[in-house]
């Protein structure tokens, strides 16, 4: 379940869904490295249902319903919209239907619902924003000012709230100028570039993605802007395959964990097959989003092998899978993840911020002076807010 | 009297329908049918417009107003009951609808329709930007209780459904009856010809008005419906495709016959929900060639094949 067509498309949904669809046939034949080397999940091939998340979460609700109650689904594994993330849960509950969320990044789900049957694979936003401030700091970047430019919902005031909390702390002294929200989708960004380069900040903070973000790349870059000042973005790996040699040198990015090429930098088994495997099938290297279908299965797969084990081998029902995953910890290609957040249903990872460099030889862009974090370094622990958290200064932070 | 009966005897017989399709009908249809049946309600609304010549594009609008009524109550009040709901979520649009009824009535056409379009279009700004209340994320809803009664599982979208069967065929009845009445038959003399109905007496603007008053109140209760078994409500629910939805639907049903409406909204679900499980990345597609099908060959609307075999039969 994940956007095939609408906004989200391009760079999210599609791209995870291809990664989707490689991993289950790869685990379907029992192509993949121990401990993932049994075939399916615990030996029963896996059959997937592909819906698509365009329509709202109104429409979202149903297709659910009807996944659970019409086509009996064991599992169901979706989301990049945190509108639905939001609106789904309950219902997951109604109906005693294991449900796991992959990708979208709202933190509200746990920290304002409490629910059995419901897991995040993923860490919410906080860790992106909270990681790109720890960067400025690590690399010595000198920040007097800084400004961001984010899409006026939910994800970019939030996105910039945890980064204007995070700089506070990190560094007191430098100050929020222009906060920039123009409207999600919007596609031309003159006016925010212009008051931008009016402004002259040293940081431009930005959470902008798919082809809002390529649009502003491209708009931003043709004016130089990143030769102006420094461009952080929080999101930003997912539109360097359609962007390539115009995403200019010298952006800091995230990719919402250590996925796409910072997982590709850091390497392993895991990844450097799945890479080479993706390259091969699509043409395209993955990023973030494949990454999180690959954690998202991956856990859903240790999950029902740890809950088959416990059940004496049987299919396990949504209990036993709820049961399971709770607290589990598991190895993706992404890192160690750990479900440690919202009473062992959210999970924290570890992250990476790296600086884009294009490489003249190979002709493809790639990732340097990487900086990985602990997951326990840029994740808040149970039970309290992310953004509290980071307005305390990161109590019980653990990072090497 | 005798029209009063053959309504009162129809009515009966499709509650009868209705409730005894509840008991049988399995949990995802059940939910399918609250949901048709509920965005009918608005989809009617608009129909009670069309009747006068008039499309609203901002159904949206009455909808969002009655969900929202619902999850803020929900949220901020801690009222869950249904009954108190939907009265509050029709008193909302009956208010607001008093207030920009009077003012719309008097445009026509495509400046009614995107009159009625910006006015939607705002409310969805303002709830997009309003971040207590959840933003473009929306906030969730807590189940309703039914006078005291509280249940759960299949008992919930059981009562939820039989709540919509009652209100749907009461509202069919009633506007049946307000259909032939002096005020429903001016509304078609309206569609015919305005400069006329002037030079009868009646006044077309109050016509309009009045219209739109209904239609307002009856977006509202299918927004309650809705925002209740969806269990979410965001500001999508004023979006212009929302709206779009329902003049789809009003369209897919034209504007004689009443049960159309309600036949027209359940098969666009079921259209939706297959499509979107055997086409999953054509299903808009399957949606807009199902629409241009029937607008091509019943461009009155599947309203015109009930119309035609009564005006046969009698």
């Amino acid at each position: 379940m994940t956007f095939l067509s609408g906004g989200a498309a391009e760079s999210f949904g599609v791209p995870a869904w291809n990664g989707g669809k490689l991993m289950i046939d790869m685990l379907n034949k029992g192509e993949l490295p121990a401990p993932y080397d049994q075939k399916g999940f615990g030996g029963m091939m896996i059959e997937a249902i592909e819906i698509d998340e365009a329509g709202g979460a109104t429409k979202q609700v149903q297709e659910f319903r009807n996944l659970v109650q019409r086509e009996k689904v064991d599992a169901v594994l979706g989301y990049v919209s945190s509108g639905d993330c939001l609106a789904v849960p309950p219902v997951a509950e109604e109906l005693k239907a294991f449900l796991v969320l992959y990708d979208c990044g709202t933190p509200r789900v746990f920290e304002e619902g409490s629910y059995n049957y419901v897991f995040r694979t993923a860490a919410h936003a906080a860790m992106d924003n909270i990681s790109l401030a720890k960067y400025m700091t690590s690399r010595g970047i000198k920040v007097g000012t800084f400004a961001g430019v984010n899409q006026d919902y939910a994800w970019g005031h939030d996105s910039w709230a945890d980064f204007v909390a995070s700089m506070g702390v990190l560094m007191p002294d430098a100050k929020a100028t222009t906060s920039l929200f123009p409207k999600i989708f919007a596609g031309q960004y003159g006016t925010e570039i212009s008051a931008v380069m009016r402004e002259k900040p040293d940081l431009l903070h930005s959470s902008l993605w798919g082809g809002d973000l390529q649009a502003f790349m491209l708009q931003a870059s043709a004016r130089g802007i990143h030769k102006r000042m420094q461009i952080a973005l929080a999101a930003g790996d997912h539109v360097i395959p359609q962007l390539g040699q115009k995403m200019p040198d010298g952006i800091i990015l995230g990719a919402r964990g250590m996925n796409g090429l910072a997982a590709h930098a850091k390497g392993g088994e895991l990844v450097d097959l799945l890479w080479d495997r993706y390259k091969a099938e699509y043409g395209v290297f993955p990023v973030q989003a494949p990454f999180r279908m690959w954690q998202g299965l991956l856990g859903v797969k240790a999950a029902v092998e740890k809950a088959m084990k416990a059940n004496g081998g049987k299919k396990p029902t949504a209990e036993q899978m709820a049961a399971a995953m709770k607290g589990l910890t598991w190895e993706a290609p992404s890192g160690t993840i750990t479900m440690a957040l919202g009473n062992g249903h959210q999970a924290i990872q570890p992250n990476a911020i790296g600086t884009t460099k294009w490489d003249e030889a190979a002709g493809e862009m790639t990732l340097v002076d990487v900086e990985y974090y602990d997951a326990e370094c840029v994740n808040p622990p149970n039970g309290i807010k992310a953004v509290d958290w980071i307005k305390a200064g990161f109590p019980g932070a653990k990072c090497n | 009297m005798k029209a009063l009966s053959d309504i009162r005897v129809a009515s009966l017989l499709a509650l009868a329908l209705l409730v005894a399709g509840g008991f049988a009908l399995p949990d995802w249809a059940l939910f399918l049918m609250t949901i048709g049946l509920a965005k009918a309600l608005v989809s009617l609304g608009i129909v009670v417009q069309m009747r006068a010549g008039l499309v609203s594009f901002g159904q949206g609008l009455f909808f969002c107003i009655g969900a929202y009524v619902a999850g803020l109550m929900a949220n901020f009040a801690g009222l869950t009951d249904i009954f108190v709901l939907t009265g509050i979520s029709v008193l909302a649009c009956l208010a607001i609808g008093g207030i920009f009824g009077p003012l719309l009535a008097n445009y026509r056409g495509i400046f009614f329709a995107m009159l009625s379009l910006s006015l939607s279009m705002i409310l969805y700004g303002i709830l997009s930007k309003m971040n207590s209340l959840g933003g473009t994320d929306g906030l969730n809803v807590a189940a309703p209780t039914f006078a005291g009664y509280a249940p759960e599982g299949r008992a919930l979208s059981l009562s939820l459904y039989l709540y919509t069967s009652v209100i749907v065929v009461a509202i069919g009845a009633v506007l049946r009856t307000g259909f032939d009445s002096q005020h429903g038959l001016v509304s078609l003399a309206v569609r015919s010809n305005e400069l006329r109905v002037e030079y009868l007496g009646a006044s077309v603007r109050r016509t309009n008005a009045i219209n739109y008053v209904i239609s307002a109140m009856l977006g509202g209760i299918g927004g309650v419906i809705t925002g209740l078994a969806i269990g979410h409500v965001d500001p999508e629910y004023a979006y212009w495709t929302t709206s779009g939805e329902f003049v789809f639907v009003a369209i897919l049903a034209g504007y004689l016959s009443i049960p159309a409406v309600f036949v027209a909204s359940i098969i666009l679900e079921l259209v939706r929900s297959f499509s979107n499980l055997y086409f999953p990345n054509t299903w808009q597609m399957v949606l807009g060639v199902f629409l241009l099908v029937i607008i091509l060959t019943l461009p009155n609307g599947l309203g015109s094949l009930f119309h035609r075999r009564r005006e046969g039969g009698s």
